[in-house]
């Protein structure tokens, strides 16, 4: 039967969350599409890896080769682009990732098969495919076609089909021989980089003040740190922040950063786009300050206030220092 | 080091409510704001950074109507050399794919050693055009590049991963590197830059200077066409505080309290 690829996305010893959710997805797409679901693996010793997926997946392909221990996109395509070439799947679905960007494009271009980066979602209607993605920081969804192709290439965005627990599926793992023939050419993987430990922890904190874009210039930062000292809380935020250099790295909250989940955490001047708010949307309480009434973040917070947050953070700050000398 | 940075003149939209226009299939930009695209600012800034160290040229391209000169003159003024413009009525409807086809015809015949991009653009946000230039050129790539470090013949890159990670990859030159926000600081555009800039000439290409067929680019050229543009639907929905800023911080206040949170 023809199949539908999920490739399966590891580092450092650990599946990560982005396969199970395509897998999910993937699941819900070949049985509608009488396809069989097929887990693509590529890696060295990775035989425990196989068995876990067999769960989710109909049939499991294995390469195993040393030269795939790292992820290292030149390498992978040429599996990829020979696999594919092999057994025809009608759709193969990667991660909008840091791995995923660095394959997919030039894969889909090798291959000359269609491509569509970043979807949050995606469904056949006969043999063509449609796909919703987000442009605009997630302000604006795009429902576009795909050119009519006897196969696809799809990025997905993490964490946007929920892995929904089901009876394993017992998928049977097959084992290819690797198409790698030579030696990587162009791109060699030196090492992993660790983040730098930071003075403060913002994943436990109970209490996470985000600061965003919105607060304009370096010297407002003491209106949003007052609002988290006030709360007895800590100052997160979201990328252009780190950028600015205003805050360090281990401030950062969403996909690049850290992933929080406070019992509070207030939204200031950050629009929303989904990098920050997949690290923050899971918070007990979430309140949102910011101009825009269309704001991609008030579509996660709990509480919003649509107003200049110049005008509110300081008043704010005041009543609750009041409320808590009470 | 020549080096060839590709630029987009974008809407800036991080703080503005955007609608969605009459055709259904792109946004209204009549009262936003045009700029060069946040991350290819940062690839620009890294191209100069380099070419003061090593010498060389930087070559700035982009896609755009004149609008986009705007963008091109920033370049020029913060330190490029050379400033191309693709435009073709043709062009219009163009996906990612499309697009690195055009880019690809304008550069493969320049001079080069290193190939910059933004990461992604703010408006459409692919994350693609880079990645499939380079296989359209035959060059290797590295994607959401965070520190570049040249040695001999190649560069020694860092790539931003998730959860704060970095990986340290090198790439033999000639590759194109696509460049994630923060890797440098962007400089400011002096009043010297300014005036060298309004004397440099911005070379203008179209469809046949380029020899692309129509079919090769547009909607026809695409991988994706865009069926329509909506505002997203809300799973759920904050509740909006109203009021004075004195009455939605009590508001606010209220509801900490009750939590325990205060």
């Amino acid at each position: 039967m023809t199949e539908l690829f999920v490739l399966v996305e590891h580092r450092q010893g650990e599946i990560r969350d982005v396969t199970f959710e395509m897998l999910t997805k993937g699941r819900e797409l070949s049985e509608r599409t009488n396809t069989d679901l097929t887990a693509v693996l590529l890696g060295h010793n990775v035989k425990d890896f196989a068995k876990k997926l067999g769960e989710y997946a109909k049939r499991v392909l294995v390469v195993d080769d040393a030269r795939l221990e790292n992820f290292n996109s030149e390498a992978y395509q040429e599996v990829l682009a020979h696999l594919i070439t092999q057994r025809k799947p009608t759709l193969t679905l990667i991660g909008h990732t840091a791995f995923g960007v660095d394959l997919a494009p030039s894969l889909a271009t090798q291959l000359n098969l269609p491509l569509a980066t970043d979807c949050i979602d995606l469904d056949f209607e006969g043999k063509r495919l449609d796909v919703v993605r987000q442009v605009y920081g997630g302000k604006v969804n795009v429902k576009a076609r795909l050119r009519e192709s006897m196969s696809y290439v799809v990025t997905i965005r993490p964490a946007t089909f929920e892995v929904q627990e089901i009876e394993p599926l017992g998928g049977e793992i097959v084992e290819i021989k690797s198409p790698l023939v030579e030696d990587i050419k162009y791109k060699r993987f030196i090492e992993y980089v660790q983040p730098a430990v930071g003075e403060v922890d913002i994943a436990s904190a109970e209490v996470v003040v985000g600061v965003g874009r919105g607060i304009k210039d370096e010297e407002n930062m003491p209106i949003v740190r007052e609002l988290a000292d006030a709360l007895g809380g800590v100052l997160g935020c979201s990328r252009p922040i780190v950028d600015k250099e205003w805050l360090p790295k281990d401030r950062q909250v969403g996909t690049s950063g850290k992933t929080v989940k406070p019992k509070l955490y207030i939204g200031v001047g950050i629009s929303g786009a989904f990098q920050h708010v997949t690290g923050m949307k899971n918070s007990d309480l979430i309140i949102a300050i910011n101009k825009d009434p269309k704001a991609p973040i008030f579509r996660v917070a709990d509480y919003g206030v649509v107003d200049d947050l110049f005008k509110v953070v300081p008043v704010l700050k005041s009543k609750i220092k009041e409320a808590r000398e009470e | 080091m020549d080096i060839v940075v590709c630029v987009k003149h974008v809407p800036e939209t991080a703080e503005v409510e955007i609608a969605v226009d009459k055709s259904g299939k792109s946004i209204v930009t009549e009262d936003l704001v045009f700029d060069i695209n946040e991350w290819d600012d940062y690839a620009l800034e890294e191209a100069v950074l380099l070419k003061e160290k090593l010498g060389g040229s930087v070559t700035a391209v982009t896609i755009g109507s004149e609008d986009a000169e705007g963008t091109l003159r920033k370049c020029l003024a913060r330190g490029a050399d050379k400033a191309i413009r693709l435009t073709d009525k043709a062009f219009e409807g163009s996906d990612g794919y499309a697009i690195a086809k055009i880019l690809h015809r304008a550069i493969k015949d320049l001079p080069f050693d290193l190939i910059l991009t933004g990461a992604q653009a703010g408006d459409d946000g692919y994350a693609q055009v880079g990645v499939v230039l380079a296989e359209l050129l035959g060059i290797p790539h590295a994607t959401m590049v965070k520190k570049v470090e040249p040695v001999e013949g190649l560069v020694k890159i860092n790539r931003e991963l998730e959860g704060g990670l970095e990986e340290t990859v090198e790439v033999e030159l000639p590759t194109l590197l696509t460049i994630q926000t923060g890797i440098n600081e962007p400089r400011y555009v002096s009043i010297m830059g300014i005036r060298k800039a309004r004397a440099k000439e911005i070379n203008v290409l179209g469809l046949e200077d380029l020899q692309l067929g129509e079919n090769e680019v547009g909607e026809s050229g695409s991988w994706m066409t865009v069926e329509r543009m909506f505002i997203p639907p809300a799973e759920k929905e904050a509740e909006i505080l109203g009021g004075s800023p004195d009455e939605v911080t009590l508001k606010i206040v209220e509801i900490l309290r009750a939590r325990g949170l205060i």
